[in-house]
């Protein structure tokens, strides 16, 4: 199935992931030829799915409940603040790239199956105070005030609907 | 779907799980492969969705309660990730 991404087509997401993760202070994994696979794999999840969702998790192919594992997946800034590197490993941290840092395995944070709607929503503790309501970009922490989250996070490049309301 | 067989050593019943899109769990079969034993492999990410959702289920219930990938069981005893010394030490 992952035999009609072609290689021209996983050269250039690589550039743009690497231009953009440089841009937004993040950086991905010095072992290109690993991450080219990485990045087949998400090509291939893409035109499966239509989104592109983490290549190390089993995807159900609903956008809704594989919301939280599209990359840059909900657990990727955790994970590197941990572990020196995301799940799949994909992105890695600068002491990574530096060498000094060793990548080790990285366990699974997510809550098998997703996580549940209790958790996935929580209440806004605040209200009527403040003049906008804030947004949180649920993969990099970003926060926004203003009536509507931006279409695509300026940080992370995640998508609006990644977005939460914070206050 | 029946689960892909490879041939080689026989060391015992060798059951991989893996998704076609992970790189780690395509270095876990080129590491079972270049040991050379014997083993079967399951691509879950390929079943149909009913099929998936049962053997997923098997997975996280028998094997590996995160139901991350690759889950490798050697004889009924499970590795979960990609593990080089444990599964050499498991194989060799």
């Amino acid at each position: 199935m992952t035999d009609r991404v072609t290689d021209e087509e996983v050269e250039e997401t690589y550039r743009r992931l690497d231009r953009e993760a440089e841009a937004g202070g993040y950086h991905l994994n010095p072992d290109t030829e690993f991450v080219k696979e990485l990045v087949r794999g998400l090509l291939a999840n893409e035109r499966r799915y239509g989104y592109p969702s983490c290549p190390c998790r089993l995807s159900l192919g609903e956008k809704e409940a594989d919301a939280d594992i599209v990359c840059p997946c909900d657990y990727r800034d955790p994970d590197l603040a941990e572990y020196g590197a995301c799940y799949c490993t994909l992105y890695v941290t600068g002491k990574v790239v530096a060498g000094e840092q060793k990548i080790c395995r990285v366990p699974e944070r997510r809550p098998p199956g997703g996580p549940t709607k209790s958790t996935a929503k929580r209440p806004a503790p605040l209200s009527g105070s403040l003049p906008y309501p804030v947004h949180r970009c649920r993969v990099c922490g970003y926060l926004c005030a203003r009536d509507e989250p931006p279409e695509i996070c300026p940080i992370c490049r995640a998508k609006k609907e990644r977005f939460e309301r914070f206050l | 779907m029946d689960p892909i067989h490879v041939d080689g050593k026989k060391k015992g019943r060798i059951m991989l799980y893996a998704l076609s899109t992970c790189g780690w769990c395509a270095k876990t079969k080129d590491l079972l492969n270049s040991l050379g034993v014997e083993y079967d492999y399951l691509f879950v990410d390929q079943l149909p969705k009913d099929e998936m959702e049962k053997v997923y289920t098997e997975i996280v219930h028998r094997y590996n309660p995160m139901g991350s990938f690759p889950t490798l069981v050697i004889n009924g005893k499970a590795i979960v990730g990609y593990q080089e010394d444990e599964i050499r030490e498991a194989l060799v």
